[in-house]
Order: C-alpha cells, then sequence, then structure tokens
C-alpha cells in the first residue's frame, strides 16, 4: 500500500433501492451483464445455473385479487461489513473485503471453484460458472476491455463494478488527486436505472444520498438479524414489502412468494 | 478351477478359486468403469454434468464424503483403542479397519477432485491458506491423514506371504511396525480435528441459521457432535463389515467377544451422543436460532423435512441402537447387534443428510423458494465408482493380506472341534 493510499479517506461504499420505485424492468441486469464481460447463458442453463449479479425478484403479498400487489427486489452480493460470511469460509484467501472501501472482492483466478462461499452467503448473491463462457459470432468485439471474463468452474458476483473503481482512481491519479470524484464513480446497474430506484455512494459521507436514504424510517436491510450489516439499504413505505426483510415463512402462513 | 494365485495367498487361510473371485470382482469393476466415465465426463466438461445449481451447489458427492468419513472414522478410533488405550481385543480387527479407512479416505478425496470446479487448483489451499476457514483444516487434516492411513496400510501389504521373501520389504515392515504407536497417536489427533472441522463447516454458516451453532470459542457445537458421532459409529461400521464379510467369505473371521466389545464401545459413545445433541438441539431451537430471525418450527414446515427426521435422528437411529448394544441381553444375539449397528451407521448417514441437503433445501430469503435437488446420473455414477472402488480394494486385500490375524487360529479350532466330534460320531 503506498503512502498516497494510506491518507486517502476510507470509504465504505453502499447503494440504497427505492422497491416502490422499481418497476422490474430488468435493465440493471442487463447493463451489470454488458459491464461485466457476462456471456449469455447456454442453451441448457436454467435460472437457477445462470449468471447474474444483481437479480431482481418478483414478489407479491400472496393475497387474491383484487388485494393483490406486487413489487419487485433487485438482490445483489449485500457487501456485509460485518463477519462477512464468504470471506472467513473460503480456504484459499480467494475472498477479500477491500478496507479502503468495504467492497467483498472475488479473486477468480484463485478460486477452486468449493462453492463453500455460495453455502455461507444468505442472500444467494453468488453464482458459479457452470459452463466455459461463450459469446455468439462477433459478439466478443463487445468485451468490455477492463474487466476479465472468468473460466468455468470459477465462483463470481457483483463487485460494484471494480474496473470502473480503478479507472476513476486512475483519472484522479492523472489529475493530481487523492480522492476520486463520486460523479466518476457509479455502477452500471445504478446509472441504468430508468427510474433512478438504485442510488449508489459512500455510506461514510453523510452528505451523500446513499447515506441519507439508510436513515429513512422505510428502510430496512435483509435479514439484518444475522448480523452481517450488510451495505445494501432497501426501502419502501408499504409494510409488506418490509416484511420481505425478516425470515421465510412457508406458504400458507401469510407468506410472500418469491 | 484351481487357485493359480495361491502363492500370494496367507498360509493357512483358505480363499475361493481365482474363477469365483474373478466372478464376484467383475460386476464391481464393471461399475468401477462406467463411474469412471462418468467422473471423466465432470471433469472434460464441468459441473455442468450434474444437477447442482447455484442454490444446491453441494448435492450427493458432499453427503457422500461427511457419510464415508464418519464411517472411516472406524479406522483412527481403532487404532486409538488398541495402540493408546490397550484394548487388545481389537487386534483382530485393527488391519480391516485401516484397509476401510483407506477406502473411504481416498474415496471421499477422489470425489471431492471432481466436485470442485478446478481441480488443478487444489494446491492452492496449501500454498494460499485461509486460517479462519474450516476448509483449509479438513484439506489439511484429511491429506495427513490419509498419508498416515497410507503407512498404516503398507505393513498389512508387507506381509503379504511374496512380499515377505523380499528382505528388504521385511526390514522396513519391521521398522514400520515400530512407529505404530507414533502413527496411530497422529491419526487420532488428525482425525479428531477433521471429523471436527467437518461438523464445523456447516456451524459456522451465520447465514443458514437451521446449519449454524454456537460453541466454544472458534468451534461451534457441530465441531464436538461430529466428533464424538464419528468416534460413535467408526466402531459399528467394523462390527457391521467384519460381519458381513463373514457371511459372504463363509468364514469365522473373529471371535464374538470382538463384536460385543465393538457394540459396547460404540453404544457407550452413541448414547453419549444423543444426550449431547439432545442439548445442542434444545439450545438451537430455543436461543441460536430465534436470535438469527429464523422460528425452528419454521424449517420443519417445508415437507417433507418435517419433524419426524429429527425423531428418526436423535431417537430412532440413535438412543434405540444405543440403548440395544448397552443391553447384555440383546448383546449376546449377533442379530441384534448388527441391526443396532446398521441403524448407527443409517443415523449418522441421516445426520449429515441433514447438514448437507436439507441446509440448502431451505430457503432463507423470505421470497425464496424451498427448493428440491435430484442427482444426475453422472453424480450416481460416480457415487457408485466410490462404492466398487472400495469393494475392490477390500476384496483384494482380504484375499492376499491377513486382515483378521484370528482367522487362522479361528480355522484351526473349527477344524479340531469338527474332528472331535466326528471321532465322538464313530466310537
Amino acid at each position: 500500500m503506498t503512502a498516497q493510499n494510506q491518507l486517502r479517506r476510507v470509504a465504505r461504499y453502499g447503494m440504497s433501492i427505492d422497491i416502490d420505485k422499481c418497476n422490474g424492468c430488468g435493465a440493471c441486469m442487463m447493463a451489470c451483464a454488458v459491464e461485466n464481460n457476462i456471456p449469455p447463458a447456454p442453451e441448457a442453463a436454467n435460472d437457477r445455473r445462470g449468471v447474474t449479479w444483481i437479480r431482481v425478484y418478483k414478489v407479491d403479498n400472496h393475497r387474491a385479487y383484487p388485494e393483490r400487489r406486487t413489487a419487485f427486489v433487485p438482490v445483489l452480493c449485500q457487501q456485509c461489513g460485518h463477519d462477512t460470511p464468504c470471506v472467513h469460509v473460503c480456504p484459499q484467501q480467494a475472498v477479500d473485503v477491500d478496507p479502503q472501501t468495504g467492497i467483498v472482492g472475488q479473486m477468480p483466478e484463485r478460486c477452486l471453484g468449493c462453492r463453500y462461499c455460495m453455502v455461507a452467503c444468505p442472500y444467494h448473491a453468488r453464482y458459479f460458472n457452470w459452463w466455459d463462457p461463450k459469446w455468439p459470432a462477433g459478439m466478443e468485439k463487445t468485451l468490455n476491455p477492463d474487466v476479465a471474463p472468468r473460466m468455468r468452474g470459477v465462483v463470481e458476483k457483483c463487485n460494484f463494478c471494480h474496473g470502473r473503481w480503478h479507472a476513476a482512481q486512475q483519472k484522479a491519479a492523472a489529475a493530481g488527486q487523492t480522492e476520486i470524484d463520486a460523479a466518476d464513480y457509479v455502477p452500471a446497474c445504478v446509472e441504468a436505472c430508468p427510474t433512478g430506484a438504485l442510488r449508489f455512494g459512500d455510506l461514510n459521507d453523510s452528505s451523500t444520498e446513499v447515506a441519507q436514504d439508510a436513515q429513512r424510517p422505510e428502510s430496512f436491510r435483509l435479514l439484518e438479524k444475522i448480523g452481517t450489516e450488510p451495505k445494501i439499504h432497501y426501502r419502501s413505505r408499504r409494510d409488506w414489502v418490509r416484511e420481505i426483510a425478516s425470515a421465510p415463512r412457508p406458504e400458507g402462513r401469510d407468506g410472500l412468494r418469491g | 478351477m484351481a487357485s493359480v494365485d495361491k502363492e500370494l495367498i496367507t498360509r493357512g487361510l483358505r480363499r475361493s478359486s481365482t474363477g469365483r473371485f474373478l466372478l464376484w470382482i467383475l460386476p464391481w469393476a464393471a461399475l468401477l468403469l462406467f463411474g469412471l466415465y462418468c467422473a471423466g465426463l465432470c471433469l472434460v466438461k464441468g459441473l455442468n454434468q450434474t444437477n447442482m445449481d447455484n442454490r444446491f451447489v453441494f448435492g450427493l458427492w458432499i453427503f457422500l464424503d461427511l457419510t464415508v468419513i464418519a464411517l472411516g472414522a472406524g479406522a483412527f478410533f481403532t487404532g486409538f483403542l488398541l495402540y493408546i488405550l490397550k484394548v487388545e481385543e481389537l487386534r483382530s480387527v485393527i488391519n480391516s479397519a485401516v484397509v476401510i479407512g483407506l477406502v473411504c479416505y481416498s474415496g471421499a478425496m477422489a470425489v471431492l477432485a471432481v466436485d470442485v470446479g478446478q481441480p488443478l487448483r487444489a494446491w492452492f489451499t496449501f500454498w494460499y491458506p485461509n486460517v479462519h476457514s474450516m476448509l483449509t483444516e479438513v484439506t489439511f487434516c484429511i491429506s495427513c491423514y490419509l498419508t498416515v492411513l497410507l503407512i498404516e496400510y503398507l505393513p498389512i501389504v508387507l506381509r503379504n506371504r511374496k512380499l515377505h521373501e523380499v528382505p528388504s520389504f521385511l526390514v522396513f515392515e519391521y521398522e514400520l511396525h515400530k512407529v505404530t504407536y507414533v502413527l496411530a497417536g497422529v491419526g487420532t489427533f488428525l482425525s479428531f480435528f477433521h471429523q471436527g472441522s467437518l461438523g464445523g463447516l456447516y456451524g459456522v454458516l451465520r447465514g443458514r441459521p437451521f446449519a449454524f451453532r454456537e460453541g466454544l470459542a472458534v468451534w461451534p457445537s457441530t465441531f464436538f457432535l461430529f466428533i464424538l458421532s464419528a468416534a460413535a459409529v467408526g466402531p459399528s461400521f467394523i462390527l457391521l463389515t467384519t460381519w458381513l464379510v463373514e457371511k459372504l467369505s463363509r468364514k469365522r473371521l473373529v471371535r464374538p467377544d470382538v463384536f460385543r466389545r465393538l457394540a459396547r464401545i460404540s453404544g457407550l459413545l452413541l448414547a453419549v451422543y444423543v444426550l449431547a445433541k439432545a442439548v445442542d438441539t434444545l439450545i438451537w431451537i430455543n436461543r441460536t436460532s430465534p436470535g438469527t430471525g429464523f422460528q425452528a418450527w419454521q424449517y420443519y414446515s417445508w415437507k417433507p423435512f418435517g419433524t419426524w427426521i429429527l425423531f428418526a435422528e436423535i431417537v430412532l437411529f440413535g438412543l434405540l441402537p444405543a440403548l440395544v448394544m448397552l443391553t447384555p441381553r440383546l448383546r449376546a444375539h449377533t442379530g441384534w447387534l448388527v441391526t443396532a449397528a446398521a441403524m448407527a451407521c443409517c443415523g449418522v448417514a441421516l445426520n449429515r443428510f441433514v447438514m448437507t441437503v436439507q441446509t440448502l433445501a431451505l430457503p432463507t430469503l423470505s421470497f425464496d423458494p424451498y427448493l428440491s435437488y435430484f442427482p444426475s446420473w453422472q453424480e450416481i455414477g460416480t457415487f457408485l465408482a466410490v462404492v466398487a472402488y472400495g469393494v475392490l480394494v477390500y476384496s483384494f486385500s482380504f484375499r492376499y493380506f491377513n486382515l483378521f490375524p484370528e482367522e487362522r487360529e479361528l480355522r484351526l479350532e473349527a477344524a479340531a472341534q469338527e474332528e472331535e466330534t466326528a471321532l465322538a460320531g464313530r466310537y
């Protein structure tokens, strides 16, 4: 670590998601796949075998029409800030938390593909490459040169578009600055969201929108009682939507349905 | 057909003809070949050949690994009882226990190599070890213990009639014999740790409240429960396999006292395990699980995993066989003994199934569905390859090595008895 890095303020990047604004269009998923060189799913893949660093779940209040209500919940790596489940289980240190940004990183080059981290993740936000990555002829020209494609047999997940963070750092360094401009580092999903449901920023900086969103009374985090301190803050004014934060209940017991 | 390999068979032991032996071997060899083909498919084409997915990331193979390693615990525990605690009766099954341990551990390691996405990176765990990971501990301990088992297996091989004729092998075997006690001690230490770490693998999963357990320092309660359950069923599995080999080979291999001693040890440990498991379950239901926001009854609302599974694990396949094995009157009957030992083995398999499969089937997010999984034929084939490999290694070992040191003596005793009966009939 350079002396310059040591002087830099420690950030805690996080995201706020307004479920009431999300219309389930899936633009975030698409932008994420394009930005992070996620290949099209092979024909044999199903919804449990694809790679989707951010995944929009459709939930409803489990009531019959006309009381039926629906919401969309984008779920990505929750960037757990305390006792991060995937970090301490990895046998070969392929997962770490960057102390400078709070981002949970994954090193596919070191991953053994044991998938123990996937078992440990309560949010199912980690994905395994069941197939070799393949792009249709010509499509490989659209690949993002800042992000390395991953090989078969390794685990991957959302890293808040690390390629963009590096680019922002380089830009700041070229300008002789130690801090990056917040406008230069925005993950692809946040950029692509047409309704502005997703916001991104430093939770340590109380002036950011995301830090203020996290303090709102209608804000909640998924499975907070587990104690992993996730850095994705959801919010909704609807009581039944806020219930998704809690543990699952079997169907027929007023549970929510995904 | 006469035995063309009789020169290799231990003096004084009787084995079937080569033809019969080949007939026995053939189907297992075919199964092994089919399993190797399945494993090859998974290695070459990738884990897309399995029915595992991003939710069910562990399947049949991890269940198999955990179960066979628990059953293979008989090797270390018998060694511990014989060489450290000096339970001399167990000398008659120690060789067989070592072979069973070797088969179980090497089989589990082979399946693990197929189960990981990048097997060629296995050495990374030794190069970049994460000391906080239970899996690191498991990898280190199992690798070391497998080496210990191989060294323990060597004297059994070197005592083969033909190999014994080579003077250097004789010397080597003698030297190895001198370190047996050290190996037993090292094996016991390593086994205690990796059996525990296998339990710890799941117990530390804060994100899976069904598996998560509190414990002592860095070790969750499952760490200790896995050690205890493995130590409890290890002798049961030795009892079961010895009985099975006796039936298949139609020979008396050990004295009935050995069976009873194994059952008593197994029963006692099983009873302690059942008690510890019951206390742990109560703490988990009333404190650990609610503390993470999950009420324990929720887990058992997802069918088919009702509370029956808890009852089966603790009472039916735990308490019941323990009571049978601890009751002298029942212990006197081989039928009861074998049934109880089989039930104890089923109990530990069920426990490993619950920890691996049920943990993954249960949803954690409120909008997440309950999921099911059924292994693909490639997974089943690889699983069967381990079974076939085990049977083959054991069969060859039984034929060419002296796995049961009392066998010759028992055969002579039986022959003398027969002669006596014949003489009594004549006069």
